[in-house]
């Protein structure tokens, strides 16, 4: 009696399906918020959001982040308004994936998303630079710079109408 | 010609002795636990049931380096520690790898400071960096799967 007590539990896990998820051919799905790696965004149009503040390097509690801005022109647009992120980098390793860069950017550009494949043979090809962060431009969009009509894309953030 | 009739439909498989040799380190590689930190935590959940290392044939965390072959450092290293995963290196019979595993082990990560090696690489040559704060047990299991992916394409003229 003793040992059919004592393999009760046993017994009982015997006839249950393993839980095991066979990892590399079939996955479990990411939480909706799961932050993984980032991406930069761009407008439907096809601009970058990104306007090189430099915000999310400011937040950053590991300083992954590494923005240099430039001068946005009508002949060589990137971004609306004066400025756009002429390099920005994000090292993958010194990144803790807290989401601060999400929260402090004021146009919604990085976002973490659900990727998170993210090893590296060499240290050096763990730093993704801007090519590798942007998302193409939506289909049907062109690529940037762009060249544009003197006044149009003035604004780094659209004018807000008041609410009723 | 001799065998070949007396196997009769058996067939003869035949390989390379490298590819041999190398099939046999990548499917029977134990890891030898170096958890420092939070992300030994996943290093385990990687163990346990629902992630089951033991389908590559890594079912033991050997807890001893002389019966190890690859070291996974998870978690931030202290300049006191340094010495200590040193000689652990040292001890693990030829050949080894090692996987630095998240942020704190590949880089110094958050802490940026004098009491944190930064990075692994500084005292043991590391082969696949696994990013991630912790990483997911799948984000480990594809760094291991790298390395064997590196493993596959090992040279019997390199090893001399």
């Amino acid at each position: 009696m003793n040992l059919i007590n004592g393999f009760a539990t046993t017994i009982k896990h015997l006839l249950e399906r393993p839980v095991t998820v066979q990892y590399p051919e079939q996955e479990r799905a990411v939480r909706e918020r799961f932050k993984g790696r980032h991406a930069l965004k761009r407008y439907d149009n096809g601009l970058e959001k990104c306007i090189g503040c430099s915000l999310c390097a400011a937040a950053c509690p590991a300083d992954a982040i590494w923005v240099e801005a430039a001068e946005n022109t009508d002949e060589e647009r990137y971004s609306p308004g004066e400025r756009y992120a002429k390099t920005y980098e994000i090292n993958m390793l010194r990144c803790i994936f807290c989401g601060y860069c999400e929260d402090a950017c004021p146009t919604e550009a990085i976002v973490l998303e659900h990727k998170y494949r993210l090893s590296f043979h060499d240290r050096r090809d763990a730093i993704y630079t801007k090519e590798r962060l942007l998302d193409p431009p939506p289909a049907g969009a062109p690529d940037t710079p762009w060249v544009t009509e003197p006044g149009t894309f003035d604004r780094a953030i659209p004018i807000m109408q008041d609410p009723d | 010609m001799g065998i070949t009739p007396k196997l009769g439909e058996l067939g003869v498989v035949t390989t390379r002795l490298e590819d041999a040799i190398n099939w046999g380190r990548t499917r029977a590689m134990w890891p030898m636990l170096f958890g420092l930190a939070c992300c030994a935590i996943e290093m385990m959940s990687a163990q346990a049931a629902n992630y089951d290392m033991s389908r590559f044939g890594m079912e033991l965390m050997r807890p001893s380096p002389r019966q190890s072959d690859l070291m996974i450092v998870a978690g931030r290293v202290t300049r006191k520690m340094a010495p200590v995963l040193r000689q652990l290196y040292d001890q693990m019979p030829e050949p080894k790898w090692v996987v630095s595993m998240g942020d704190c082990a590949s880089c110094g990560g958050i802490f940026n400071n004098y009491a944190i090696v930064q990075g692994v690489d500084e005292i043991v040559p590391v082969d696949v960096y696994v990013a991630g704060c912790p990483p997911r047990p799948e984000q480990l299991i594809h760094g291991i799967m790298m390395l064997h992916e590196r493993i596959k394409h090992d040279r019997i003229s390199d090893w001399a």
